[in-house]
């Protein structure tokens, strides 16, 4: 169990890197929580592997420092470190029972026999692989070796966090459910930190408590399931978060009020100040769901025509032009939708301004 | 659709049909043929009914050749299995010390088998061969074509110079098949690299080394050139092995009836061991879950 903080980290996988380009990660800085479940979420290539593989030492980063409660581990080897890591795919040692795969890492470590078995039936019990114990791992589901992997981890009492790499994705799609169920359960018994790495928002969202948001090998956000909804650090949290992402518009400001190229719209005058002060390119995001349809003669909002309606059961995903902008609006079940030309209204505490995609206020 | 429809399937297999017969199953009926009778010239053969196999099978000279090419096979088997998986663990898994590697371990498995015979003939000579010379200079009195231990020392060197290349290849390939998460996992468990050998990479490597255990016994058991042009059989009769043995029978002195039956026995043989080897394989790590 400890705190895990990452001081200037970054890295390249090149010898002599020239640019920014050169880096898989860019400048990281940030602390996780002892014991916090975090989930880092970002689309493939973004560095999140490479994050993690430093994390737990089996990368040496190539500039900055990992420190563990307060104590400088960056040029640990992972077996020194005290973390557990589970991959994407199952690994298993295939010759093994599944009770010698669980007590591998104990016996590895020299601890007597008798503690060791207590520590196998534990964790086995805790993850319901007491009734396979005498099996060998080679022949189980892929669940179950998952549950093992998990396992091994667990079965160290020195162990300060868990790292996942994808764990779910060779796992069948009914069993997911149960299997992160299984990890949560786990998390609040023996209050582990963990940190998750997956690109499937769902599976970040139920898991973690807090998110952590990568993109191009930087850490944009770190918060709540709600912040990252409410408020996006960067366009790319808009638009990665949320199904459809976040509405995205270049805009210019006039006072408090964004000039799009067919109408303007009104933000908050404090954020609008603040925009202008940070200056830079400016762009107008707003969340589909907080986007208000409207019939033509409505009193306010932009003119536009709405092109196409996807049912999704509960909701409605509207598209719409605007000045021939696509913007994608959720409507609720049961609500009328325009046939073809409309207004759009942008409520004024939901319009978000980011300036050289940053989220300004 | 009729059965006609279906039975015109058929005529799609006798290509492979007739191959098979003409490459294998035609010469072997032959051979079973001839092992049956004795044939004393064109038109004058005799049928012997078991004979032949009885005589064989009471032959002390192919006693002893069998004794001689068991030994020998479960010698360079030994030596190449552990050879080829020691030095295919230790080469570069990447860079252009990999290719090169490569390309050098292969080299002995690019020479023709009678060129191998040869090579190692001049190598050994004690006057002016490199191996034979040096050995000398030790102070010890090697001649292998003189001394059955020395001989027999040779035969077995050259046979693992030319063949481990092949197992160290399939070793080789056979690492490089294991993902690196496996490695990574095993760091983090905190595991030697005893236990990494022993619990991933030999575990892995059972499928490659279960054919390069059949392909080295099968053909160290064949083993017919190599040791023909480096020692002829001698000295004696102590490095002939038993296809050496067959050829002698079946050519030098035309006893075809012994030698198609002897033929015949010999197949199985390799036969039987090879189902040996493979069913003890496959079912290796089964005695280790509880």
């Amino acid at each position: 169990m400890a705190k895990i903080e990452l001081d200037n980290l970054a890295h390249s996988y090149k010898e002599n890197p020239r640019g920014p380009e050169d880096y898989a990660l860019k400048q990281v800085q940030t602390v996780w929580d002892d014991g916090g479940a975090y989930a880092l979420l970002g689309s493939s290539g973004c560095g999140k592997t490479t994050m993690l593989n430093i994390i737990s030492g089996l990368l040496t980063p190539s500039q900055g420092r990992v420190l563990y409660d307060g104590k400088d581990v960056t040029t640990l080897p992972p077996e020194k470190r005290n973390i557990a890591q589970v991959f994407q795919f199952p690994v298993l040692y295939d010759t093994m029972s599944v009770y010698d795969n669980l007590a591998f890492p104990l016996r590895n470590r020299r601890i007597d026999k008798a503690h060791v078995d207590k520590r196998v039936r534990e964790v086995a019990e805790a993850l319901d692989l007491t009734d396979v114990l005498g099996k060998r791992a080679a022949g189980l589901s892929a669940d179950a070796k998952q549950k093992i992997s998990l396992g091994r981890g667990l079965v160290r009492e020195d162990v300060a966090a868990i790292l996942f790499d994808e764990p779910l994705t060779v796992i069948d799609p009914h069993l997911k459910w149960q299997l992160r169920r299984k990890l949560k359960e786990i998390h609040k018994k023996y209050q582990h930190t963990l940190i998750y790495v997956t690109h499937d928002q769902t599976e970040a969202m139920t898991f973690a408590d807090k998110i952590v948001i990568m993109y191009d090998g930087r850490l944009v956000q770190i918060g709540t399931p709600e912040e990252l909804f409410e408020k996006p650090a960067h366009t790319f949290v808009g638009y990665f978060i949320g199904s459809p992402g976040m509405n995205i518009m270049p805009c210019t400001l006039n006072g408090s009020r964004a000039e799009l190229s067919c109408g303007g719209v009104d933000v908050d005058p404090v954020v609008a100040e603040k925009a202008l002060g940070a200056g830079g390119r400016l762009a107008l995001g707003i969340r589909p769901l907080y986007l208000e349809v409207l019939d033509e003669q409505a009193p306010e909002g932009l003119p536009g025509h709405v092109t196409a309606v996807d049912d999704e059961g509960s909701s409605r995903i509207v598209t719409v032009m605007i000045a021939g902008q696509k913007l994608k609006a959720r409507v609720a079940e049961g609500r009328a939708v325009p046939a073809d030309r409309c207004r759009v209204r942008f409520p004024m505490e939901r319009v978000r301004i980011f300036a050289d995609d940053y989220l300004v206020g | 659709m009729n059965k006609w429809q279906n039975n015109r399937a058929w005529f799609l297999i006798v290509p492979v049909f007739l191959v098979v017969a003409f490459s294998a199953i035609i010469p072997l009926m032959t051979v079973v043929n001839y092992s049956v009778q004795d044939i004393f010239g064109p038109g004058q053969a005799y049928f012997v009914g078991t004979e032949w196999y009885r005589e064989m099978l009471h032959n002390s000279r192919l006693h002893e050749a069998l004794l001689r090419q068991i030994v020998f096979s479960f010698t360079v088997l030994a030596i190449e299995i552990s050879l080829g998986i020691g030095v295919a663990l230790t080469m570069p898994k990447k860079g252009w010390g990999a290719s090169f590697c490569l390309v050098a371990v292969a080299l002995p498995l690019l020479i023709p088998w009678n060129v191998v015979g040869t090579i190692w003939t001049v190598f050994a000579r004690p006057d002016i061969g490199l191996a034979g010379v040096f050995i000398n200079s030790l102070g010890i009195d090697y001649n292998f074509t003189a001394n059955p231990v020395h001989s027999w020392l040779t035969v077995v060197a050259m046979e693992v110079w030319h063949w481990t290349p092949l197992v160290i290849l399939l070793c080789y390939a056979g690492l490089q098949a294991i993902p690196e998460a496996y490695y990574q996992a095993a760091r983090i468990d905190g595991a030697s690299k005893w236990a990494v050998f022993r619990y991933i990479q030999l575990p892995k490597l059972r499928g490659v080394l279960l054919i390069a255990v059949l392909l080295r016994f099968m053909d160290s058991f064949m083993i017919y050139t190599e040791p023909f042009v480096l020692t002829g059989g001698g000295p004696g009769n102590t490095t002939t092995f038993l296809s050496q043995f067959l050829t002698k029978k079946a050519v030098g002195q035309f006893d075809i009836g012994p030698a198609a039956a002897f033929s015949l026995m010999y197949f199985l043989i390799i036969l039987l061991f090879c189902f040996v080897f493979y069913t003890a394989m496959m079912n290796a790590d089964k005695g280790d879950s509880k």
